[in-house]
């Protein structure tokens, strides 16, 4: 038998092999560094006020980018959030001019249950690509909204006063959009790692095949969560409106794509099976506080979204590099 | 196996090994592995592993699940980095950074799992892989599986035949060492058979092979010496001979030892009650062209052996009886019902649970161990709520204990050694408390002891009244768990052995589909078989 010292392992990898086993950890260091660039660009910016505007903007993207990681845990992707939220939002602020606000607020749901449905039959039943489905619904979606707003066009549209407070409020300084956003997040984060649901979510990205021998039933999985998906982009809408005040046709497109990306810079692999809410939520800060950065650098439209998309995917590229450990 | 084989292969053997004794003490080692380190954060896949393997040699890397073996198999061959360690190849000191350079030195892997890339058709896998389609060819051919057609996706083409296609596929640019990881563990005695006999070729035409196998017979019918590890080291290296079974199995087991000493099971004793209605009621059960007529009974507490070569249905029996296809003729009576299953759903709620004979079927890789064993308990839309944590984690430890499950990487299965995954795909069906069992192969890559335990543990769960269809592709096994013997052969049901007569040359010969009339050479056997009831 050999006598060969065992090497230590080297530094190098000891920390990455910590940082595998934590991805959370570096996701908040490239956080911390973001804020303090910030601080030293514009130095007196990170205040009170400079927080909780942070966090009113990123709480809606928040919660779309929590339905990408659930639809993404299964493989899957939902881009009709957009249009779902505005769609919401826009039926809400025209209805609620006729109505009392909660009913305003429940006929705003409908389309956004209805087009869950529709997304969830078409990839949980007759197996469209989600990416196709998504994108269909979303158009169609689109198109009804336009459709729509001819027939409202003479009553105009308001919007609540509770949902600005809920959308723009503070409350000791602290945003009140937390008190709708906190329980949605802990709800989340409960069932995708406490509830039978959640482990079916993961699974079922994994390996379907191997679900289904455990007598998972896909379709139904599919259809509850891209139900689950639209009514939380319905939600995010109502509060999205009360940030924004201004209903329009495309409120929250705006939103879809960096609501993807923060679900990717949180580490869940739109492979499915692996992933969290707690990184995307922390990815949502990240793509926030980023483009605050870019807005102060004060540069043109075209190459500030240049530079956003070249950080992403650096970010992206080198946190999985961080996270995946050979 | 057949008995033939094995008493020749040990003549065979004994002869080589004089021939030999003294070429091993002048020769120097092809390959030559001292001092490989290799962990994993907290887990130590190798403590300090060595391995010399001589020209013309067939060496066997032997030890428990989770020892090591594939790790360094996948070190030597370049696909992971050692943390430490030195391999010679031909003297020479080597970093074997990637497969390619392992294959520039000679070196050919045959990894423990399938690795065609799925989607791709044969032809472009080896195209990927630079293989000589015509030596690739002539070798499929060789061993055993005349009708290939190198347009066939691989996601298509059954685990045993896959595994084969890799063996050619790296005996087709003539290695001069071949690493076979658990090459035999998913083939049916027919192939086993036709690997053996070409990897002893390799070995006698001057060029090494190391081969990694649970299976003993295979071991001393082959090898010329044994390296043993133990949790990540090398304990030993020992001649084959007869009779060193016993200290290599010592070597392997270490303190586990006496766990396997208690020998499992007398088939007789497990003649339980069986009431009138049979709790599995298969008649002329037929699937596509595969499957052609099958007719028999599973009783509550019995386990029934199901015997059969390479692709004559078994495939399609298991998997209809699961739910996962559906019969395109036939019933299936469950408690004397008869049932329709659309879906494994539908199976499991009438209590029927399957182990598939190819785990990555069966597992969800990027989870942990709990949630692969859990995943049955969330499965029903009535399960979707809050789960219980305490009680999920005890129903799973248990399950885990009862299979001597490996949990140190458990964060994620797919960091699991080949026979520790192999245990979890158990392990979930024994904490989900199904009635009925269907086991395909389920001890593929399972080492001697836990073997032994689940082997028991099947036995167990017959005397509880559950009952087991077993899948065997290692012959020796029937004995020492079934209580009867279904063979098949093209589709259908060719005899039905009670087990005192299931012995390996008259199973091998019905799984072969011979008629009843070359059975006068085993006597009364031959009247006994006729009499459908199994047990005396
Ligand atoms: N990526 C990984 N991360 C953590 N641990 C790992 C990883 N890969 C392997 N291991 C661990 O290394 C050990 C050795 O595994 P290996 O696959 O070499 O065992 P083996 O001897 O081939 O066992 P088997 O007979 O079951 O195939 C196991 O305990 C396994 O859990
Ligand atoms: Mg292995």
């Amino acid at each position: 038998m050999s006598t060969t010292a065992i090497q230590p392992v080297p530094f190098g990898r000891r920390l990455k092999r910590f940082m595998a086993d934590r991805p959370l950890i570096p996701l908040i260091i490239l956080l911390v560094i973001l804020v303090v660039v910030l601080q030293i660009l514009r130095p007196g910016i990170v205040n009170e006020r400079w927080l909780a505007n942070t966090i009113k903007f990123a709480i809606p993207l928040a919660i779309l980018a929590g339905c990408q990681t659930m639809t993404m845990l299964t493989g899957g992707i939902d881009l009709s959030v957009g249009t779902v939220a505005t769609m919401s939002a826009f039926i809400m602020a025209t209805q609620v001019v006729n109505h009392d606000p909660a009913v305003a607020i429940l006929i705003a749901l409908v389309p956004a249950v209805l087009i869950g449905l529709v997304n969830g039959i078409g990839v949980g039943v007759f197996r469209v690509h989600p990416l196709i489905m998504t994108l269909g619904t979303s158009l169609i979606g689109t198109g009804c909204l336009q459709v729509y707003q001819r027939t409202v066009i003479a009553s105009g549209a308001k919007i609540p006063p509770f949902l600005a407070w809920l959308g723009t409020g503070l409350t000791y300084g602290v945003p009140n959009a937390l008190l709708l956003f906190v329980p949605i997040a802990v709800l989340i984060v409960l069932t995708l790692n406490r509830t039978g649901f959640g482990r079916l979510l993961y699974a079922v990205g994994d390996n379907e095949g191997a679900a289904r021998l455990s007598g998972v039933r896909y379709w139904q999985v599919i259809t509850a969560l891209y139900v689950i998906s639209s009514v939380l982009a319905g939600i995010t809408g109502l509060l999205y409106i009360g940030l924004i005040k201004a209903p329009s046709l495309s409120l929250a497109e705006p939103l879809v794509l960096p609501s993807v990306a923060a679900a990717v810079i949180g580490g869940t692999s739109i492979f499915g099976g692996r992933g969290g809410y707690t990184g995307t939520i922390i990815g949502a800060l990240i793509l926030t506080v980023l483009t605050t950065l870019l807005t102060i650098l004060q540069m043109p439209e075209g190459a500030r979204r240049i530079l956003f998309g070249l950080i992403v995917l650096f970010v992206t590229a080198a946190y999985l590099r961080i996270i995946e450990d050979r | 196996m057949s008995g033939r084989t094995e008493g020749g292969a040990v003549e065979r053997q004994q002869e080589r090994f004089w021939n030999e004794s003294n070429a091993i003490l002048t020769t120097n080692p092809l390959l030559d592995a001292t001092g490989v380190v290799k962990t994993y954060g907290a887990v130590v896949a190798l403590r300090n592993a060595s391995l010399s393997v001589l020209p013309g040699e067939v060496h066997a890397l032997m030890g428990a699940n989770g020892a090591g073996k594939s790790t360094l198999v996948k070190i030597l061959t370049g696909a992971i980095r050692a943390d430490a360690g030195h391999i010679l190849i031909r003297g020479e000191a080597r970093d074997v950074r990637s497969p390619a350079d392992a294959r520039r030195a000679g070196l050919l892997p045959v990894y423990q799992e399938p690795s065609l890339i799925p989607d791709l058709d044969v032809a472009s896998n080896l195209c990927l892989t630079d293989t000589p389609v015509e030596a690739f060819r002539a070798w499929v051919r060789e061993l055993g599986i005349p009708d290939l057609d190198i347009r066939d996706i691989a996601r298509d083409i059954p685990l045993a035949v896959l595994r084969v296609l890799d063996l050619a596929r790296a005996l087709a640019v003539e290695p001069d060492v071949l690493l076979l990881d658990e090459m035999t563990a998913a083939l049916p005695a027919n192939l086993a058979e036709r690997v053996l006999e070409v990897v002893r070729r390799q070995g006698d035409s001057g060029r090494s092979v190391i081969f990694i196998s649970h299976r003993f017979v295979e071991i001393s019918a082959l090898c010329d010496r044994a390296t043993v590890l133990r949790d990540g080291e090398t304990v030993g290296v020992v001649d084959i001979e007869p009779g060193v079974e016993e200290r290599i199995v010592e070597m392997m087991l270490g303190a586990r030892i006496e766990k396997t000493q208690r020998t499992a099971h007398q088939a007789s004793q497990a003649a339980s009650p069986r009431d009138s209605r049979p709790r599995l009621g298969v008649a002329n059960l037929r699937v596509g062209t595969k499957l052609n007529d099958v007719s028999f009974d599973l009783a509550n507490g019995e386990v029934a052996g199901v015997v059969a070569l390479e692709g004559q249905g078994q495939d399609e029996l298991f998997a209809a009886l699961a739910g996962s296809i559906r019969p395109s003729g036939g019933t299936i009576e469950v408690d004397g019902q008869p049932v329709k299953f659309a879906h494994p759903a539908d199976a499991i709620r009438a209590g029927i649970a399957y182990v598939p004979g190819d785990r990555t079927e069966a597992l969800t890789m990027q989870r942990s161990v709990r949630e692969n064993i859990a995943l049955p308990f969330s499965a029903a839309l009535r399960n979707w709520g809050p789960i219980s944590m305490a009680q999920e984690r005890s129903r799973v430890v248990s399950a885990i204990e009862r299979l001597q499950i490996d949990t140190r990487a458990q964060r994620e299965v797919q960091r699991l050694s080949g026979g520790n995954q192999q245990k979890v795909t158990i392990a979930r069906w024994i904490a989900a408390e199904a009635q009925t069992i269907l086991c395909f192969d389920p001890t593929r890559g399972i080492d001697v002891g836990t073997k032994q335990e689940i082997y028991k543990l099947l036995r167990e769960l017959a005397d509880q009244g559950k009952s087991v269809l077993f899948y065997t592709s290692e012959l020796e096994e029937v004995q020492r768990v079934c209580d009867r013997v279904i063979v098949i052969f093209g589709g259908r049901v060719v005899d039905v052995f009670p087990v005192e007569l299931a012995d390996e040359p008259a199973l091998m010969r019905a799984a072969y589909g011979l008629p009843r009339g070359v059975k006068v050479d085993v006597g009364i056997l031959a009247d006994i078989h006729s009499s459908p009831v199994a047990k005396p």
